[in-house]
């Protein structure tokens, strides 16, 4: 008996209590500035190009070998525009292997891609958890405007977090 | 009639798991069964073997990290570590000491995470439906949220490396962990009020899966579930390592080292938990996060061998490191604490109920991840 008005007295108290659920695809929480989403290229906005070199050191450091980069000379650099001498050319990402450890982006040594804060990428087939070079701008390009993260500005980890 | 003499009966084999609500995972085990009674218990494990120990092989000690945060998944921080410290032992680094309290901060707040959880998935064990489950969650996303704060991600954070840690802690930390250890505090006494001395709580517990201290001993079982028999061993006690030495803290410990005596370890661990976070929130000293060691965490550890160990929520966890000068191990041995702690699960179930089977595996608290590895 005892038992059962102590239990009663749980249920009233939370009933008193403000909710703690976040009705999820309504509202979000908050996400910190360092949240790692999935990777997205960036833009070199000064000499309008991608700032990835194609370089594949990301590709060789990725722990699921999930990236697939190549390169091609860099049209802008013969035409004295930029001082990139070769340009990325194709870019993937296998959305369903990478595990957002952000490796990639810690050993890229042009702050070329960086952890954006996209993490609703499901889908439903797998062909379209490939991201493709287009997809990979595309948030890239997003998060950088949002995040006020210039290419080429500093040196080093500005384009980290 | 017939004489109950007469009857043939024979055991029955039960099957439970891989897909079963209260296996925590992935877990078979095959009950012999006598009526209601179990005659035997056989554990089968590896359903979610992904070969950890051989991918270290090959990968390099910074993409290994990675690894580590997905063997035991509830405690992410606690597993980083032990890896981290076997290399910087092999490498004989000086880690610095605001790394090291940054450490202790985020292993402990991970040891509350992770006994919130048992918390939470033990009282559904039992049979409290959503409450404690509820309660545990409430508490878990809190710290997750200060975890995200600070690495990034809730869970996979990969954040320790070798010779320190990833970054320094974000503006604002002190604060916003002082806020949360205080929520944590009435968070956990409402746990335990809730649960830990309510009458058919105490019934399905108290002397349920009972072992003592000298058979939880030869069975190699270590962590809450052998404190709770009495045995005081505890690494960061026995074997101080990064600066818990410092620290003014108890080891709860149990008595019977039934199911009962297992939740209660876990409960007033994470008030000593607390305790130790506030301390070192008070202690931290302002410097350098990271000693300098090759670029990206790159490491290539002289010729050697090493094992370093740490306590885990679940257990003692080690990591026998053994290099070859290169930049990836030539061998990692993982010594998981649920592994270990599986072994006494015949010992404790043979004897009992069905339906206590489940409720001494959920206070065993197996993490499958560590167990298959
Ligand atoms: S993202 Fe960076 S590391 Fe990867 S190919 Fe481009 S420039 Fe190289
Ligand atoms: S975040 Fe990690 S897994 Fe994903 S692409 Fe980058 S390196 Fe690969």
């Amino acid at each position: 008996m005892i038992g059962f008005f102590k239990s009663l007295a749980v249920t009233l108290q939370s009933m008193l209590r403000k909710p703690v659920t976040v009705q999820y695809p309504g509202e979000h929480l908050p996400m910190s500035p360092r949240y790692l989403g999935f990777p997205g290229l960036l833009w070199d906005d000064a000499v309008d190009e991608p700032a990835c070199t194609g370089c594949l050191v990301c590709a060789r450091y990725c722990p699921t070998d999930c990236i697939t980069v190549s390169m091609k000379d860099n049209p802008l650099h013969k035409e004295g525009k930029s001082k990139r001498r070769k340009i990325v050319d194709d870019f993937q990402i296998r959305m369903e292997r990478c595990i957002l450890c952000g490796i990639c982006v810690e050993v890229c040594n042009f702050e070329a891609i960086a952890m954006t804060d996209y993490h609703e990428e499901a889908d439903i087939s797998r062909g379209d958890l490939i991201a493709t070079k287009e997809d990979l701008f595309r948030m890239g390009r997003d998060y950088q405007k949002r995040a006020g993260i210039v290419v080429g500005a500093g040196s080093g980890s500005e384009g980290e977090e | 009639m017939v004489a109950e003499a007469d009857l043939q009966t024979v055991d029955m084999l039960l099957n439970m798991g891989p897909q079963h609500p209260s296996t925590h995972g992935v877990f078979r085990i095959v009950l012999t069964i006598d009526g209601e009674r179990i005659v035997d218990a056989e554990p089968h494990i590896g359903y979610l073997h992904r070969g950890t120990e051989k991918l270290c092989e090959r990968e390099n000690y910074r993409q290994i990290i990675t690894l580590f945060d997905r063997l035991d998944y509830v405690a992410n921080f606690n597993n980083e570590l032990v890896f981290v410290m076997a290399a910087e032992k092999l490498m004989g680094l000086e880690v610095p000491e605001r790394a090291q309290f940054i450490r202790v901060i985020l292993a402990e707040l991970n040891r509350i995470s992770s006994h919130m959880l048992f918390y939470g998935a033990f009282g559904t064990d039992i049979g409290v439906l959503a409450t404690p489950f509820m309660y545990g969650f409430r508490e878990r996303e809190r710290i997750q949220q200060l975890f995200e704060a600070v690495t990034g991600a809730r869970m996979m954070h990969s954040y320790f490396r070798v010779g320190g840690v990833a970054d320094d802690l974000p503006d604002g930390f002190t604060a916003h962990t002082r806020a949360l250890l205080d929520e944590l505090k009435r968070g956990v006494q409402e746990c335990d009020r809730l649960l830990t001395y309510n009458e058919i709580f105490l019934e399905r517990t108290v002397n349920v899966g009972a072992i003592t201290g000298e058979e939880a001993i030869d069975f190699g079982v270590s962590g809450p579930v052998l404190r709770a028999s009495g045995v005081p061993m505890d690494v960061r006690v026995a074997e101080p390592y990064l600066v818990y030495d410092r620290f003014d803290y108890e080891i709860p410990l149990g008595k019977n080292g039934d199911c009962w005596d297992r939740f209660w370890v876990r409960i007033e661990e994470m008030r000593q938990s607390i305790a130790i976070v506030e301390q070192a929130l008070a202690m931290m000293p302002e410097g350098p996060f990271q000693a300098p060691v090759a670029k990206f965490g790159f490491v290539r550890p002289p010729r050697g061998d090493t094992y370093a160990r740490a306590e885990n929520p679940r257990g003692d966890f080690g990591v026998y490191l053994v290099s070859q000068g290169e930049n990836t191990p030539y061998r990692v041995k993982i010594r998981g604490p649920s592994f270990c702690n599986l072994m006494a699960l015949k010992r404790m179930t043979v004897g009992h109920y069905i339906a206590d089977a489940v409720v001494i595996l959920g206070s065993l608290d197996i993490v499958l991840g560590e167990v298959d590895r």
